[in-house]
């Protein structure tokens, strides 16, 4: 059943920003932008922990979960570090996902050769 | 022929290929859906392998990353993308191809200016307003904690 949600939850998140991109001039970079913050604000009300739990990677895949793990690490720090951990919270977070791109950016562009757009 | 500005509008609406709303976010939805699926099954299989709740969902953020980039560097991400718009965009894999894609891109104006710098020309403003908004959250958090029995 909790592949249904995943599926479910996760389709209708990335339907949002398909309606976003057809009926707004939002560019996928604004789009990506808005998804993040969006995601850190939902999970400050406490709205999106909730769907976590149901939806499992149906709603933490999307970027709005990636908002939410940057909004749960914050709490974390905070407790561990006081207001320091505002400052560290939201990378600490973030760390593997954000590394693991970097990571996948570099070896791609070794292994690759830049094609001709045209 | 001469043709006025609103003349020229609905020439170039005639002109340009149907893309109905409905049908873009079906493709949308299936292929987002899809994506969130396998992050599912592989969050399940990792959760089993024995590691925590907590690494299961980073380790699948970062099998997924890595799929991406494959994708993306066989130009396949780039064909499903075409197809799929925000189903493809949303997931983190989206995110990963928004780095990979402009890294391979920028490859030729060197590993410093050109892949160093390019890679996260639309990953770096997400990073950005994503830790502003976690900053302010977490100043926000420190001083209502009190208050919430934290």
């Amino acid at each position: 059943m909790n592949y249904v949600w995943a599926f479910v939850v996760g389709g209708a998140l990335c339907v949002i920003g398909q309606l976003l991109i057809d009926y707004t001039s939002l560019t996928p970079a604004r789009i990506l932008v808005a998804y993040v913050v969006a995601g850190v604000a939902l999970s400050a009300l406490g709205w999106y922990a909730p769907l976590v739990e149901f939806a499992g990677a149906g709603a933490t895949v999307p970027l709005l979960g990636f908002g939410h793990l940057l909004a749960q690490g914050v709490i974390d720090a905070v407790e561990a570090s006081g207001l320091l951990g505002a400052l560290t919270g939201g990378f600490t977070a973030a760390a593997g996902g954000v590394t693991a791109s970097l990571l996948a950016g570099v070896l791609a562009a070794l292994v690759c050769k830049s094609k001709d757009q045209n | 022929m001469k043709t006025d500005p609103k003349q020229y509008g609905s020439l170039v609406k005639k002109a340009s290929p149907p893309s109905p709303v409905w049908k873009d976010c079906l493709w949308a939805f299936v292929v987002g859906g899809g994506i969130c699926l396998l992050g599912e099954a592989l969050r399940k299989a990792y959760a089993a392998w024995g590691f925590t709740l907590t690494d299961a969902g980073a380790m699948t953020s970062a099998t997924l990353v890595g799929l991406s980039a494959v994708l993306t560097a066989l130009g396949w991400y780039q064909k499903l993308a075409a197809k799929a718009g925000a189903g493809t965009l949303v997931p983190i894999t989206g995110f990963a191809n928004a780095v990979v894609s402009p890294a391979i891109e920028f490859r030729c104006e060197g590993l410093v200016t050109g892949v160093g710098a390019k890679m996260f020309l639309i990953a770096g403003p997400v990073i950005v307003y994503g830790m502003l908004a976690s900053v302010a959250w977490g100043v926000l958090w420190y001083l209502i904690r009190p208050f919430m029995g934290g």
